[in-house]
Parts: structure tokens; C-alpha cells; sequence
């Protein structure tokens, strides 16, 4: 048995060749595990097939190779086990935000009563600071903002045992996310749920992840290392910027992002074998020994977080 | 400066004031120098040939006809009011059968690819055909004047509704079908819960079109069937030479007409939503 709550196995999206041309391979062997309670960021480049991933944990998409076990049941199909929040809100437009919730809260607990239903989605609304009068219109009527605090409380209001996060707050001005960041640490505190979540945003997923995936540029993504984020909780977004972990951890995924995530597909490209398992899980065993040949590194642990610490000495220096 | 709607309001009374007045104008009828003979009276005055009846013939009409609408004094002498009830009754029996097989039929056709694919060669050879044409095959097969106009306002409301139907239930937002699959609902509660309002604009329109086809086609159907109904009424009135009856029909046609798409247009408003 897995100490993992959900394990991801060789997933493999490969879509068919077109006429006289290749098959498109998105990603390959895509492995990796979430502890219960986890929050996990992933961050790579357009195109790399993190949509996809969380397609098919949300259960939308099929993998063309591997499976999701979540607490050793192989998934299938879509449940409200897993509650999406999708970029795009994907709010029912012809009903109030209340009714998008209670909707919700019918479908997860369909032998509850009216009272019931309605005092569960009230307690989400709230929870995201909605109430007031704009639960009671429809989404056309709400800002973006609020419309994915609607689309936020919907997902929790279902209670799933993993919630998915497809880039949440890409669509939001920098001030509405960041407010709405915060709303969502401290929602996930108080409910402890496992959240998968895709970003582009660096330190987005700082701020919220207890560890960050680093996907390389597809096609042919992986998962390339897994980045252990031990700031201490609850964190704030005005003060974790002055903890000195905070550079070095930032530095260290956005010179991924920058160099290394094409790298590493070009030499996944040069070996013709597709990438061993267990690559997917390199840092910090593997961290770039061109830029820090002698430095003193924690080792890897085998529990279910990797919990070693990005220290100040196994990167290069912040830049702050 | 007046309000856009008021000003629109003021310039449509202007192009009614100046149309009524030459088409009053035109028609006059000539002016009698003499007496009129008892011939020429019983002739309709000493007009050379028949006029185009004026505004103000038609008017007294309606003023008459609408003061007692819903008169019956055998078959050929009944109020506007209660023609009009029985042209109404048919068109609605007819198009809420269509409707009643159109809709469902065009959840299955947009929700199924292959019933799309299977029934399409049908529904594009059926849907040119003028109601009119099926009259003859309908009163031969039918056997019955009255359903046989029932079944054209069937047949030419059927299709818009339909296609109109496939359409909004084929293209609603893969969005909202992902809601419906990751909060496990079953293949009805996504139908009723999802498919059916988010396509309800779509299908509110094909059932407007609807309706405006069938009361084009009633008046045409009654003139062949008879009897009773506004267009029996049109042909009934032309063969008593009485056109002042007809033009005041036609108007009436029209403010009928308007009337049925303004209440499919309210209906529309109610079922649509913003994105």
C-alpha cells in the first residue's frame, strides 16, 4: 500500500498521428503521489499537459497509458469525490450564485432537506465572503472575483476528498487574486482538504503549496522535480517574502522555468528512451551540479513530503 | 430634446397620417352631379368601376364588427371575434402537438450524433415541402376538413421548432456539461437540469418562428378547408364582394399575428441568461 492518498502512475497522454505525420505525445510517464491534507502546486509552461493531468484526475479526460489509484481505488469517471474549480468559473449562468451551490450540495446529498441544503451552501457562501445580496444574483451579475469566490465555494461546499484547481486565478487582476489567495489558504486550513492545483504564477504557489511539481516543456513533458515549500504556516503574503527560504526557493523554480525545463526535455528528447520512473522525484538529489558542485544538501526522505529543506546554501544566492 | 422612443412614436404616427390620407385620397368616390337613379343606388353609387374601399369605410366597419365581436347568426354570418377563436384553436392544437414531438425529438437528434446523422436526410427533404402540398394527401388520408387543417399547422410548425432544438441542445458549452458530469448527475437530471435551460433561448426562438409560420399557413389552409376561421372569413367576404371586410380582416390578420410573437418574445426574455 502506498503511504500516498493519490498516486499517479505513468500517465501518458498521446494523441493519434495525423495523416503521414507522428504521434503528438503531450506528456510521458507522468508519476507522482498526494499525501492526504497536501497542498500541491504544479508549475511549467503552456503546452506541457498540466490541463490534461488534472483533467484526468478530475476524471474528464482519459490518460492514453497509467492509472490513478486514490486511497488504492483506481479512479474512473468524474465523482464528487473530486470537485473541480475550473479556470473559467464555470458557473450556471441561468441560476442565482446560491442555486450554483445548492445545486451542488442536492447532487452530493441528494436525501437532505430543503433547510439542510440551504444552510450548507449558506455556511460556504459566507465562508468566502459572498452574502450580502450577491448570492442572490447570477453570475453575469458578479465580477470575475466573485464569481470564482462562487465557483471556490462550490467545490468545497461538496466536501470531496480532493479538490482540483484548474489555474484559478488566472483570469483575476493581481489585486482580486491576491485577496482571493489568501481566502483560499485560509479556507483549506480550516478544512484540511487535498488540493491539486495548476498555476503559472511562482508565487502563487509558494504562498500556497506545501510542494511544488516542476513540469518540463512538452511534448513529451514530466514531471521533472518535486520542490519541497517548508515556509512556516499560516503564511502571509506581506511577510513570507522577508523569511529567508523565500528567494532561494523562488530563484530556484523560476531558473527551471527559465533554462532547465528545456533542457531537460531536449535530453529526455537525445535518449530516445522515455524518462525512468522515479525521475519524477529528483530534488534534491539531482539539483543542478553544474551550479552548485559542493554544497552540503539534505537528504531525501522517503515519507510521503518531501520535507527537505531548500536551504539558502544548495542554490545560488537571492537576489534581494 | 424628446426621448428616442418618443420620437420614434411621433414619426410612425406621421407615416400613418400621410398613407391613411392618400389612400383616402386616391379612392375617393366621384361626386354626384344629379340624383342617383334607384339602378345606380342599387349599383353602388355612380362609380364607373369598383374602388379600393377608404380608410374611413374600413374604419366605421371596425367599429362596427368590434363592438360585437363574437356574433353567430349561421354559417356565413359570424363576428370577427369568434372566426378569429376558431383560426386560433387550430393553430394551437396543431403547434402544440409539434411542439410536443419536435422537442423531444430534437434533444435526441442534438444530444446523439448518430440520430443526427440518421434522421438529418429526413428532416432536409421534409422541412422545403409546403404545408399546403400535404393538404390533399391529409384530407384523403384524415378524412376530416378540420383535422386536416390541425395537421398542416402541425407539419409547417414542426420544423423550426426542431431543428432549433438539435441546435441549442448540440451546442450547449462543454462547460456546463462538465458541471453536470463532475457533480455525477444522470443522463435526466443533466437533460432537465443543464441541457434543457441552457438551450432554452435557442428553442424559445424556433418555437417564435413557429408560431409565425403557422398563422401565415391558417389563412391559407381555412380558405381551402372553409367553414369557420379568419381565412374562410378573407375568402367568404371577397366572394360577397365586400373588400371593405377584407382589408379589415387583413389588419386584423396582423394585430393577431403580432400579438402571438410578442407573447413568444416575452417568453424568450424569461428564459434568457448572460454569460
Amino acid at each position: 500500500m502506498s503511504p500516498y492518498f493519490l498516486n499517479a502512475q505513468g500517465l501518458t497522454k498521446r494523441y493519434p498521428a495525423p495523416r503521414g505525420g507522428q504521434p503528438l505525445t503531450v506528456f510521458e510517464n507522468v508519476s507522482f503521489g498526494l499525501s492526504k491534507s497536501e497542498f500541491v502546486c504544479v508549475i511549467g509552461h503552456s503546452g506541457c499537459g498540466k490541463s490534461t493531468i488534472l483533467n484526468i484526475l478530475a476524471g474528464l479526460d482519459d490518460a492514453t497509458e497509467g492509472v490513478v489509484l486514490m486511497e488504492g481505488q483506481e479512479l474512473s469517471g468524474p465523482s464528487l469525490e473530486r470537485g473541480v474549480v475550473f479556470q473559467n468559473y464555470s458557473l450556471l449562468p441561468w441560476i442565482s450564485a446560491l442555486k450554483n451551490i445548492t445545486f451542488a450540495v442536492r447532487s452530493r446529498w441528494p436525501d437532505w432537506s430543503r433547510e439542510q441544503v440551504l444552510a450548507h451552501s449558506r455556511k460556504y457562501i459566507d465562508l468566502v465572503g459572498l452574502g450580502g445580496g450577491a448570492e442572490a444574483r447570477r453570475p453575469a451579475q458578479l465580477s470575475g472575483g466573485m464569481r470564482q469566490r462562487v465557483s471556490i465555494a462550490r467545490a468545497f461546499a461538496i466536501e470531496p476528498k480532493l479538490l482540483l484547481l484548474d489555474e484559478p486565478f488566472g483570469a483575476l487582476d493581481a489585486l482580486t487574486r491576491g485577496m482571493i489567495q489568501e481566502e483560499l489558504v485560509r479556507i483549506w486550513e480550516q478544512t484540511s482538504q487535498t488540493v491539486f492545483m495548476i498555476t503559472h504564477d511562482v508565487d502563487e504557489a509558494i504562498l500556497l503549496s506545501d510542494r511544488i511539481l516542476l513540469m518540463t516543456n512538452g511534448p513529451k513533458a514530466h514531471i521533472a522535480e518535486s520542490v519541497a515549500v517548508n515556509l512556516p504556516r499560516p503564511r502571509d503574503r506581506s511577510e513570507i517574502i522577508h523569511h529567508p527560504d523565500y528567494y532561494p526557493i523562488r530563484n530556484y523554480i523560476v531558473e527551471f522555468l527559465v533554462r532547465r525545463s528545456k533542457e531537460l526535455t531536449r535530453q529526455s528528447a537525445n535518449q530516445e528512451s522515455a524518462p525512468q520512473p522515479g525521475t519524477g522525484l529528483r530534488y534534491p538529489r539531482e539539483v543542478d551540479p553544474l551550479n552548485t558542485p559542493a554544497s552540503p544538501r539534505a537528504e531525501p526522505d522517503p515519507g510521503p513530503k518531501a520535507s527537505a529543506a531548500v536551504t539558502a546554501g544548495t542554490l545560488r544566492k537571492p537576489s534581494h | 430634446m424628446l426621448g428616442l422612443n418618443v420620437r420614434a412614436a411621433l414619426l410612425s404616427l406621421a407615416l400613418l397620417a400621410v398613407l391613411l390620407l392618400l389612400w383616402e385620397g386616391l379612392n375617393r368616390p366621384p361626386e354626384v352631379e344629379a340624383a342617383l337613379t334607384e339602378y345606380e343606388l342599387l349599383m353602388g353609387g355612380a362609380a364607373p368601376q369598383a374602388r379600393v374601399p377608404t380608410p374611413s369605410e374600413v374604419g366605421a366597419l371596425a367599429v362596427q364588427e368590434l363592438s360585437d365581436p363574437f356574433y353567430d347568426k349561421g354559417p356565413n354570418d359570424k363576428g370577427i371575434g369568434l372566426q378569429m377563436l376558431y383560426s386560433l384553436k387550430r393553430v394551437m392544437t396543431g403547434y402544440l402537438l409539434a411542439a410536443l414531438i419536435a422537442i423531444p425529438v430534437g434533444f435526441l437528434v442534438g444530444m446523439s450524433p448518430l440520430m443526427h446523422k440518421a434522421l438529418d436526410p429526413f428532416i432536409q427533404v421534409l422541412k422545403p415541402i409546403s404545408p399546403l402540398a400535404w393538404m390533399p394527401l391529409a384530407l384523403f388520408i384524415l378524412k376530416d376538413s378540420e383535422v386536416s387543417a390541425v395537421f398542416v399547422i402541425f407539419i409547417c410548425s414542426i420544423w423550426p421548432m426542431l431543428i432549433n432544438t438539435a441546435f441549442g441542445v448540440g451546442s450547449v458549452k462543454q462547460d456546463y456539461l462538465n458541471v453536470a458530469r463532475t457533480h455525477e448527475l444522470g443522463r435526466l437530471r443533466t437533460a432537465v437540469l443543464v441541457v434543457l435551460p441552457a438551450a432554452a433561448p435557442t428553442i424559445l426562438t424556433g418555437m417564435r418562428i413557429s408560431i409565425g409560420i403557422a398563422w401565415l399557413v391558417i389563412v391559407a389552409a381555412e380558405m381551402l378547408v372553409g367553414g369557420t376561421g379568419i381565412g374562410y372569413y378573407v375568402w367568404n367576404e371577397w366572394n360577397n364582394l365586400d373588400l371593405t371586410a377584407v382589408v379589415f380582416s387583413i389588419l386584423m390578420i396582423g394585430l393577431v399575428g403580432m400579438a402571438l410573437d410578442a407573447l413568444l418574445g416575452t417568453a424568450t426574455t424569461l428564459v434568457q441568461y448572460k454569460e
